[in-house]
């Protein structure tokens, strides 16, 4: 297990500051309109900080990482890491895309070791790093296995080990259990806590699963159907290090409801007995 | 360790002279028939020598026939060789760049539209009675194939792994090596199968235009001579020349890609 965790000790320094100032993208579309998808988004991460979003389908989640990655440009609005802005972000933050994209012709052990095989670490060394990581996920004997030789579970812990590997200062996961069953959704989530503890770097979460939300972040962002806004921002000031009997508490139970509230689209907070700090926007 | 969840030998055994009969019943039909009518028109056994005779024959004359199938056999080789080198450039050079890819691509296309073995005599001027015209033409017949698959290939590439390389902070030689060809094997090998179904064939056109040693003039020879048994024995070697070459390319397939999930594998181990 994890030892217990500083929240502001060192490790934090170990993680990138992120953040996106009124954030907007719109896509041409085939016929020449314009599809406007972000319309006004403002989130922050703090270095170290574990924060989720959650938002209906289509309201623009994974836009927003391809532009936190760098894949895609702002249409409007500033990128700034660790407080600068940034136009050029490929390579400084670790992506988990919402399919694996595990590479089917290479073995999962060279899967996972591929960012740092392209940030010229060399084979051997590379190997070296990954091999006990690959035990801890419950990868050992699945190194040399194919990715069509792995389970749906395995094939993300795959994608999650290779995108840790990394050793960025900031992660994004973009859906990184969707399409488990609970129980190994819970496992994954309990690990995936351990695992940040240990390295320390700021995670950003994309989520459909407000209980996920609630359980892993210290701040979730709910987005509105696209065009997608900030619809509110809920503080999770729920204890670490945290274990899955923590969803059976009142207060879990409460951030449910009030996350589950501001997805329909109600952001009023009063009536929800909800602990802990809110910020909403309109 | 393996993982590997492989059906056990002898079901694969099995699986595969269920899958050879077929066309092996259809074989022994067609030289059934072959020898019956042969038989009917004995008399003509000079017009349509029956099976019998062929094998016979080509026996008998293998001094002459080897050496003529192991030059044309070079030749095939190697032109189909030079091919995969033009296809591989053409390809690369196609995929890395929208300006190539609109001034190359329709001009390869437009080059399989010309009358190749018109080309043939002018190619034996150009390069003379040896072998190079012979590799040439083999080339020439087989490189769109390749291409075209190559072509393909490359652009099959996954977008979403493209991007992920991307966010790692991949070059575009890093891309190319680490995405694009990989993802372009399959469709190489296809392309390469159809090539090698060629590359006898042109290579012994190009012979029947000028060459002193080859399956093309064993063949012109034979035709000369009315051993039409040896035309036939002739024909039948550069059958089975080409199904070997086939075979040979489908083990290196398979030795490529051994990452490629097994058609009988369905569901996780
Ligand atoms: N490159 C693009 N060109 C045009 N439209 C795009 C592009 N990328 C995304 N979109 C559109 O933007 C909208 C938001 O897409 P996005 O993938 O960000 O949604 P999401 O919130 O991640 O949804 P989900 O939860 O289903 O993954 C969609 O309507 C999609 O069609
Ligand atoms: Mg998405």
């Amino acid at each position: 297990m994890a030892p217990a965790r500083e929240r502001y000790g060192d490790a934090m320094s170990a993680g990138a500051r992120l953040e996106l100032r009124d954030l907007r993208k719109r896509f041409s579309q085939a016929d020449g309109s314009a599809l406007t998808v972000l319309d006004g988004v403002d989130l922050t991460a703090e270095p170290g900080e574990f924060v989720a979003v959650i938002g209906p389908s289509g309201c623009g989640k994974s836009t927003i990482f391809h532009i936190l990655a760098g894949l895609e440009d702002a249409s409007d609005g500033a990128v700034l890491i660790d407080g600068v802005q940034t136009p050029k972000r490929l390579g400084v933050c670790a992506f988990m895309p919402q399919r694996d994209g595990l590479l089917p012709w290479r073995r999962v052990i060279d899967n996972a070791t591929i960012g740092l095989e392209l940030a010229g670490v060399p084979r051997a060394q590379a190997r070296e790093r990954a091999l006990p990581l690959l035990e801890r996920f419950g990868l050992g004997e699945f190194a040399r296995a194919w990715p069509w030789q792995l389970s749906g579970g395995m094939r993300q812990r795959a994608a999650f080990l290779r995108t840790v590997l990394m050793g960025k200062p900031a992660m994004l996961l973009d859906e990184p259990f969707g399409a488990l069953d609970g129980i190994t959704r819970g496992d994954l989530q309990q690990w995936l806590l351990d695992v940040w503890d240990e390295v320390g770097s700021t995670v950003v979460l994309i989520t459909h699963d407000v209980p996920e939300a609630v359980f892993l972040a210290d701040r979730v962002y709910v987005m509105s159907p696209r065009p997608g806004r900030i619809a509110a921002v809920v503080e999770i000031d729920l204890p670490r290090p945290r274990t899955l009997a923590i969803e059976e508490s009142p207060q879990f139970a409460a951030y449910e409801s009030r996350l589950r509230a501001a997805l329909r689209g109600r952001t009023d907070p009063v009536d929800e007995p909800a602990a802990g700090t809110a910020g909403e926007r309109p | 360790m393996s993982v590997i969840a492989a059906p056990p030998p002898r079901r694969r055994w099995s699986r595969r002279l269920a899958n050879a009969w077929p066309p092996a019943l259809v074989l022994a039909v067609v030289v059934g028939l072959w020898a019956g009518v042969g038989a009917l028109v004995h008399a003509a056994s000079d017009v349509l020598p029956g099976p019998d005779l062929v094998v016979r024959s080509t026996w008998q004359d293998r001094s002459n026939l080897w050496p003529a199938a192991w030059t044309t056999t070079r030749e095939a080789i190697f032109g189909i060789l030079a091919a995969i080198v033009v296809a591989v450039v053409l390809a690369v050079a196609i995929d890395s760049s929208r300006t190539v890819r609109r001034s190359i691509y329709p001009l390869m296309v437009a080059s399989q539209t010309l009358p190749i073995i018109a080309l043939a005599p002018l190619v034996v001027i150009w390069f003379g009675f040896g072998p190079l015209p012979k590799i040439a033409l083999v080339a020439l017949f087989t490189f769109f194939a390749i291409a075209v698959g190559l072509v393909q290939g490359l652009a099959s590439a996954d977008v979403d792994a493209t991007n992920l390389l991307r966010t790692m902070g991949a070059s575009r030689l890093q891309l190319l090596l680490r995405v694009r060809v990989p993802s372009a094997i399959p469709q190489f090998f296809t392309g390469l199968k159809v090539a090698v179904t060629y590359s006898f064939v042109s290579a012994i056109v190009a012979e029947f235009v000028g060459a002193q040693q080859g399956l093309g003039v064993y063949m012109t020879t034979a035709k000369n001579a009315f051993r039409t048994d040896l035309v036939f024995g002739a024909v039948l070697v550069t059958a089975i020349l080409t199904l070997l070459l086939f075979a040979i390319v489908t083990v290196l397939e398979r030795l490529a890609l051994p990452w490629r999930r097994p058609a009988s594998a369905t569901g996780t181990p």
